[in-house]
């Protein structure tokens, strides 16, 4: 197969980027899309020129370190992780767009890589149990009702990746948010900090940049997990029910 | 911190002690070891806990749970990770489960089950006491996992579920569909993003731990590089635990995430803790084989497939015919018929060896010639395509995504891969490594496994040291005193900072021809042929005459593009790289000089006339902990020798 690669190429955070073409020949169907990258980045150090950065780790489609929007689409044609993806999914000729995330809570560090530590201030500001270790009780004293705990699952599912931001045109949060405030408040132990959660969690998550949910569903369409939007109506409810039993966060 | 009463000899940060191998494990009866040493150690006064800082390398399950517990007990956290966030550590990509010893099912489990399955399993090379207390504190670590949220899979009255796992005749293992890992994994990262919030914890990410501070004879910090701006700097605090993580990346092609290294328990090992059974590696038999040059890693299939496929290769080499025209009297079966009573269920490593020999006699099957049949089709005649849709449905799935085929109907083809290294930093029964105030939890340290792991037992040993064996054992040292006070002003800190800039210098001056990859492939090949499934004295030597001529020319014709000075994901690899080339000698020595067979590691000298493994007891019972003595010079051996109170010692036998 034969690619003609257009690629952001950015220095640093400060500096503009571009996109520069690239050739490639003789790539196989078999090939995974960042093990194409990886061939590329060969031939461009053998010729002295600056490899491409991108960031990927277990290349299993579960880390949720890889992420590229390819030809306009977040993580590319499949509703997979970018590195789940393979070459066959491509025509034999074709050329392809390969950008970062493009949104404005992650900051491009260098070509392909963002900085996406948004996403960990906002697990911070409240998503977990508040347990420390030791002194819990026995694991079989709560019994959780399978759909909750099924449902539960399907929420803890996300990945962290951030394709929903890079997928939304407002850039926005809501379908990782969502996900993390289900999976606690579907279950028995996260009850007890319910409201206060989704209210800091929200919060957080307007602090950081991120743009407001306008129903558009492109999130759920690219989430490599799945995630479904119903995790953002049940979390729009707690919300109403937080604000209305809690106060606005802004007094507290 | 507080105040000195004795001070050790100052040294400098490259010269050895004596060290005799003291396991301080207890004696007494196994059940009440853990209580009585408990019991036993000093405290750290709740007031004072917050005098004292920890720097905690990784944020796995070891790591994260290391770290978030000892945050919530009052200590001061510096915590490492190399990703973008805590949450990616490679424990996430564990599918199977978790084991424990609830005996939720009354299927006649108990501590002591696991306790022997696991010295058993480690074909007894580990230590009895450390084994015992892992399985102990196994169901500690359910509840603890339940309480934070963690969405295991439940049975419809709402209780925990089970299953069997890796063989196991009883049901222990605990899972959250096939992402127990990552649910696991999530639990703990919360627990540590919560202790962050509270300001007890300071994390940070893009950030690689290149060396260890020595200060008077004890561990007091490490020496990071900034991955997204070059920084080199220096951390101190008064104990050092490593979680970083297992080795198997330096046969290049692993299932391990392409980021795991072993740089960190590699420079602690250059600067003095004993590396123990680093040839103790496990390989895993059901991977997707490799399917061309370009490979980068490998993907595991779930252990569970062996439940109702059959795995099998034509009789005849050479056979090209695709697997639907092999007539079944053309087929060997060959796991079914060499162990009746276990068939496809035979342990990880006997799978592995036994297909590595028929692809060796010529019967492998795909392009490459790596592989064997795993074969659902008796299996969807007899329980129809839909049960093997709900038991596998995502396993069929992946495996398409990446191979294109569709295991509904074509056999699925299957090859061994390198999975887990039980060989690690030598630690005692405190997890003290042989430097005073070095830790090291999780798959870094060589741990409890022996010769081999169970499976769904690292995922257990991992927090199990992290959330209920280091968080007390620290304290004991912190208990000691005598730290002196330390800045990173400390010229022992400039010193080792300096000595990581120049490596740094040094590999990006060097302008050679060939790519840091290039190197790894090709070092990942000798380490795979000589010192992978199976071992010979010829190979070895052959490996450990290649591997310092491979190194040799790495470090004069390498080309690591770029400056330090910003983000350099080849000068990552390189200095990765490097420090996999020296283990790899190590591994070799260690594999050459243990001249039996055990576990993972299998000699071709030493089998039963049935071409088994044969341990040799009278000779090896012992681990092996290595001293570092320079590159290129044979490291020093040292030996803790095992003793085998409960668990007697039996040759394995799955015929
Ligand atoms: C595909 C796969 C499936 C598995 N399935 C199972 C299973 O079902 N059940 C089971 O029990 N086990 C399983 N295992 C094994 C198990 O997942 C691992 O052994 C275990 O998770 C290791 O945990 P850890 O905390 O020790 O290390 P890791 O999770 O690897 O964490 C290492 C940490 O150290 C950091 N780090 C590493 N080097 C540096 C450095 N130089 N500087 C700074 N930070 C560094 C990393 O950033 C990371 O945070 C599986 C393993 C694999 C590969
Ligand atoms: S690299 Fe881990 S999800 Fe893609």
């Amino acid at each position: 197969m034969k690619f003609t690669l257009r690629i952001w190429r950015q220095k640093s955070p400060k500096e503009w980027g571009r996109f520069v073409n690239y050739k490639l020949d003789d790539v196989s169907p078999d090939m995974s899309f960042l093990e194409m990258l990886d061939i590329l980045n060969e031939e461009l150090i053998t010729k002295g020129d600056d490899p491409i950065a991108f960031d990927h780790d277990c290349r299993e489609g579960i880390c949720g370190m890889c992420g590229l929007v390819i030809n306009g689409i977040a993580h590319g044609p499949e509703q997979t992780t970018t590195c789940q993806l393979h070459m066959r999914s491509f025509k034999h000729v074709d050329t392809i767009t390969i950008e970062p995330w493009r949104a404005t809570a992650f900051p491009v560090i260098k070509d392909l890589v963002v900085d996406r530590t948004s996403f960990d201030r906002i697990i911070q500001s409240g998503g977990y149990i508040s347990v420390s270790t030791g002194g819990v009780p026995d694991a079989n004293t709560l019994p959780i009702a399978k759909d909750n705990a099924d449902m539960s699952m399907d929420g803890a599912a996300c990945i962290g990746c951030g394709a929903c931001v890079a997928a939304c045109p407002n850039g926005s949060a809501m379908l990782f948010t969502a996900a993390k405030v289900g999976h606690l408040g579907l279950l028995p132990q996260g009850q007890p900090e319910r409201y206060d959660r989704v209210l800091y969690m929200v919060h957080q998550m307007d602090e950081e940049g991120f743009g407001g949910c306008t129903n558009i569903g492109e999130c759920s369409a690219v989430c490599p997990k799945e995630i479904s939007m119903d995790f953002i109506a049940r979390m729009n409810r707690d919300l109403i029910k937080a604000n209305f039993i809690k106060g606005d966060i802004e007094k507290k | 911190m507080s105040e000195t009463t004795t001070r050790a000899e100052p040294r400098t940060t490259t010269e050895f002690r004596n060290v005799t191998l003291e396991s301080r494990a207890p004696s007494g009866p196994i059940e009440q070891r853990w209580d009585q040493h408990r019991f036993n150690m000093k405290l750290v006064n709740p007031a004072n806990k917050r005098k004292y800082t920890i720097i905690v390398v990784g944020s796995g399950l070891a790591g994260g749970s290391a770290a978030a517990t000892l945050a919530e007990l009052g200590y001061n956290v510096l915590c490492f990770c190399y990703q973008d966030s805590p949450r990616r550590a490679h424990s996430i990509a564990a599918q199977g489960g978790i084991n424990a010893a609830k005996n939720y099912q009354n299927d006649g489990d108990s501590i002591y089950r696991l306790f022997y399955d696991t010295v058993k399993g480690g074909d007894f090379r580990s230590r009895e006491s450390n084994v015992y207390r892992l399985s102990q504190v196994s169901v500690n670590i359910i509840d603890q996992c339940v309480a934070q949220g963690v969405p295991f899979a439940r049975d419809y009255g709402g209780l925990l579920d089970n299953r069997s796992f890796g063989g196991a005749q009883v049901s222990r293992t605990f899972y959250a569909r096939g992402q127990t890992g990552q649910q696991l994994l999530l639990g703990a990262y919360q627990a540590l993003e919560r202790q962050i919030a509270a300001g007890k914890v300071k994390m940070f990410t893009r950030s690689e731990m290149l060396d260890l501070v020595i200060i008077n004879g004890r561990a007091r910090g490490i020496v990071t590089r900034d991955m997204v701006n070059g920084k080199i700097e220096s951390h101190v605090a008064d104990a050092v635990v490593l979680g970083t993580g297992g080795y198997g990346n330096v046969f290049y092609l692993s299932t391990n995430a392409k980021g795991c290294n072993t740089t960190a328990i590699w420079r602690s090992h250059r600067r003095g803790a004993f590396f123990a059974n680093p040839c103790f590696t496990q390989i895993h038999p059901t991977c997707i084989p490799v399917t061309g040059e370009h490979q980068s890693k490998l993907t595991l299939m779930s252990e569970s497939l062996r439940n109702d496929g059959r795995i099998w290769v034509p009789k005849q080499a050479g056979d090209t015919r695709p697997p639907h025209q092999i007539p079944e009297n053309e087929r060997e079966y060959y796991l079914e018929e060499r162990y009746p009573s276990f068939g496809n269920l035979v342990p990880r490593d006997v799978a592995s060896r036994n297909a590595k020999q028929v692809c060796d006699e010529g019967r492998g099957v795909g392009p490459s010639g790596l592989g064997v049949y795993l074969d659902f089709a008796d299996a969807i005649n007899r329980l129809g395509a839909n049960v093997i849709r709900q038991r596998y449905g995502n396993l069929f799935d992946m495996y398409e995504r990446i191979t294109a085929e569709n295991p509904y109907e074509v056999p699925m083809r299957i090859y061994p891969a390198i999975h887990y290294t039980m060989g690690g930093l030598w630690v005692d029964y405190e997890l003290q490594s042989t430097i005073p105030g070095l830790f090291v939890i999780g798959e870094a340290n060589f741990s409890d496994h022996g010769a081999n792991r169970l499976g769904a037992s690292a995922l257990m040993q991992g927090l199990a040291d992290g959330y209920f064996v280091l968080p007390y054992t620290i304290g004991n040292y912190l208990a000691q005193g005598g730290f002196d006070k330390v800045s990173t002003d400390n010229p022992v800190c400039r010193e080792v900072e300096a000595e990581v800039a120049d490596r740094m210098t040094q590999l990006l001056s060097i302008n050679g021809k060939r790519t840091v990859d290039s190197f790894h492939r090709e070092l990942g090949k000798v380490v795979w042929e000589y010192c992978g499934m199976s071992r010979s004295a010829d190979g070895l030597k052959k490996a450990l005459q290649r591997i310092p001529e491979i190194r040799a020319e790495f470090w004069e014709n390498v080309n690591v593009p770029g400056q330090n000075e910003n983000l350099n994901q080849s000068l990552e690899k390189a200095g990765r790289v490097a420090d996999f080339m020296e283990l790899a000698e190590l591994m070799c020595t260690d594999a050459l000089h243990r001249n039996e067979s055990c576990g993972g590691h299998f000699r071709e000298e030493s089998q039963t006339p049935e071409g088994e493994a044969l341990r040799d007891d009278a000779n090896f019972s012992y681990v092996a902990a290595w001293q570092f003595n320079g590159v290129g010079n044979k490291p020093i051996l040292n030996k803790e020798q095992l003793s085998f109170e409960y668990v007697h010692p039996t040759q394995r036998s799955y015929k």
